[in-house]
């Protein structure tokens, strides 16, 4: 039988000698991970209990948010601050998941969920490069239908699961990490790592390494900004494509943009491209159109999942559609 | 610190491992939470903590010291049905009965999040104070809880009577 401790921290610096041993995890809610332990996906022989650590929503003296790592993800959906002011954050997490996931996810562990696919959870009937490092991957051949478009590689296909980080990476949020030789910052966009050939790290993270907080700095466009989920079913089920945006107006140019994909990119997926293309241009259907195909120029599909590429092109430009008519979500 | 379990101070089993849901169903015997995937994706498992709904497959029972859980046992009092356990009954809320104690459990919670204020993914104005149980709303708050059989409308119509007057 493998061993496994379980021990709760009291603090930050407390988490992080906890979580010194070997094989340590912090755990947030669990909805990641002990789903992925119960797979024997993860196996770790510890676990450090993060979710009593801080979680309270705080507006900082710029104006923006700091929100701890242990918020609960209804908890930051329902702030009345992030309603406000970064709608697009509410409506990517309401979009994600269900209302029981929602309450028991935490902030830290949903920026650190695995990039998965189903081959990923299959231990026994396939190959994965990310659970396995160099076996060859079974999706690339597969059933692909859900998988990447855009930052792939030939190792692995896999996407960024969340709704949240999307929304994350379009208002320039910064993780506040914290590990035994100090403190640093790191952009949301520049957690997440590109596969490459190695699939199995994910993250710029070193081991051990906590997630402590994550800082919304203000935005003059985030109050007029929404995200956009399409899926298989009205409801409860991971995006195929996403999108979240906030955009300004001067006239009719495009003061400033903002855009982020999901559900095509192993990593929350910021539009840098889309963005630069729209900036001071017209907010006209042709530079909405120009703009996403820029974004997509480097998509490359698999055999099951072309449709996301027309899929993505129709949903970034119907949401800077509708938000510079002025309509709600 | 044990766990309170409708009520009854029970100590948090030693393995780290046991999930809620398995330490309510084989270490308390309380078989009404069920387990119909055990990874996230039903809802059957709905259980309540401090008045919040969550997951119990998803759940290690050790993360839960000090916290109250109410589980489909816990709901009713002195004998007396829940009026939603009634309503379920009232509008043929179930066929097989094996999604009902997490619909039931869950539909509790989602009445509390209603009131709180909390917006839903097919809420309009996120400035709203209050947010009314419309059809819609009630389908997408509850679509954490899914149904073989198809016994939605029972469902909806039983939750619609109890937490949004007759009005959804
Ligand atoms: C059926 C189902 C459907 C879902 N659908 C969606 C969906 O549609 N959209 C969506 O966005 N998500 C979806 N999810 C995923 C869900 O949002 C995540 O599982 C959740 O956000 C993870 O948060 P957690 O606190 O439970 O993390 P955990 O499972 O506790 O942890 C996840 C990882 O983060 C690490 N971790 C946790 N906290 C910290 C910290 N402070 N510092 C460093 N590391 C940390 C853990 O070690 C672990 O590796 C779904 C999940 C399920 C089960
Ligand atoms: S048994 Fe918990 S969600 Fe299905
Ligand atoms: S009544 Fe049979 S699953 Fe819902």
């Amino acid at each position: 039988m493998i061993e496994l401790a379980y021990t709760r921290a009291t603090d930050a610096s407390d988490a992080i000698r906890r979580a010194e041993g070997e094989n340590a995890k912090y755990l947030g809610g669990g909805t990641n991970l002990v789903d992925l332990m119960r797979e024997t996906v993860e196996v770790p022989s510890a676990l450090v209990d993060v979710t009593r650590l801080w979680d309270e929503i705080q507006e900082t003296d710029d104006g923006g948010l700091m929100i701890g790592a242990a918020a609960r993800n209804t908890a930051v959906a329902e702030h009345p601050a992030v309603r406000a002011h970064y709608p697009m954050l509410t409506r990517a997490i309401v979009a994600g998941a269900s209302a029981q996931i929602r309450n028991m996810a935490t902030v830290g562990g949903n920026l650190l969920q695995r990039t998965r696919c189903t081959y990923f959870y299959d231990t026994d009937g396939s190959r994965c490069n990310k659970r396995s490092p160099g076996e060859g991957c079974d999706a690339i051949e597969g059933f692909n239908r859900s998988h990447a478009i855009l930052g792939a590689s030939p190792a692995c296909v896999a996407t960024h699961p969340s709704d949240m980080c999307v929304a994350l990476a379009a208002l320039d949020a910064v993780v506040h990490l914290r590990s035994a030789s100090g403190e640093r910052t790191v952009a949301l966009c520049d957690l997440h790592t590109l596969p490459g050939d190695r699939p199995d790290v994910e993250t710029v993270l070193a081991p051990g390494e906590l997630i402590t907080a994550v800082q919304l700095p203000p935005s003059n466009l985030a109050a007029r900004s929404t995200y956009r989920k399409v899926r298989d079913r009205a409801s409860y089920a991971f995006a195929l494509v996403s999108v979240a945006a906030a955009i300004e107006l001067n006239g009719g140019a495009i003061a400033d943009v903002r855009l982020a994909l999901g559900g095509v990119a192993p990593k929350p997926w910021r539009a840098w491209r889309a963005e630069e293309a729209l900036r001071g241009g017209p907010a006209t259907e042709a530079s909405f159109l120009e703009a996403a195909d820029a974004e997509l120029a480097d998509a490359r599909p698999l055999a099951g999942n072309a449709f996301k590429v027309d899929l993505a092109r129709r949903t970034l430009v119907a949401v800077l559609q509708q938000l510079t008519e002025g309509a709600r979500r | 610190m044990p766990i309170i379990i409708n009520g009854r101070e029970v100590p948090v089993p030693a393995d780290a491992r046991v999930s809620l849901l398995d330490f309510v169903r084989e270490h308390l015997e309380l078989y009404g939470t069920k387990k119909g995937c055990n990874q996230g994706a039903c809802g059957a498992c709905t259980v309540l903590v401090d008045g919040e709904r969550i997951l119990s497959c998803l759940a290690l029972a050790v993360q839960y010291d000090g916290r109250e859980v109410t589980t489909v046992e816990g709901l009713a009092s002195d004998g007396a049905l829940h009026p939603l356990q009634q309503a379920f009954i009232d509008h043929d809320g179930f066929q097989c009965g094996y999604c009902t104690p997490g619909q039931i459990c869950s539909a509790v919670g989602m009445a509390e999040e209603v009131a709180r204020g909390v917006p839903s993914h097919v809420t309009d104005d996120l400035g709203a104070g209050e947010i009314p149980l419309s059809q819609d709303e009630l389908r997408e708050r509850m679509s954490g809880n899914l149904c073989r059989c198809g016994a939605y409308n029972g469902i909806v119509d039983a939750i619609a009577e109890v937490f949004a007057g007759s009005g959804a």
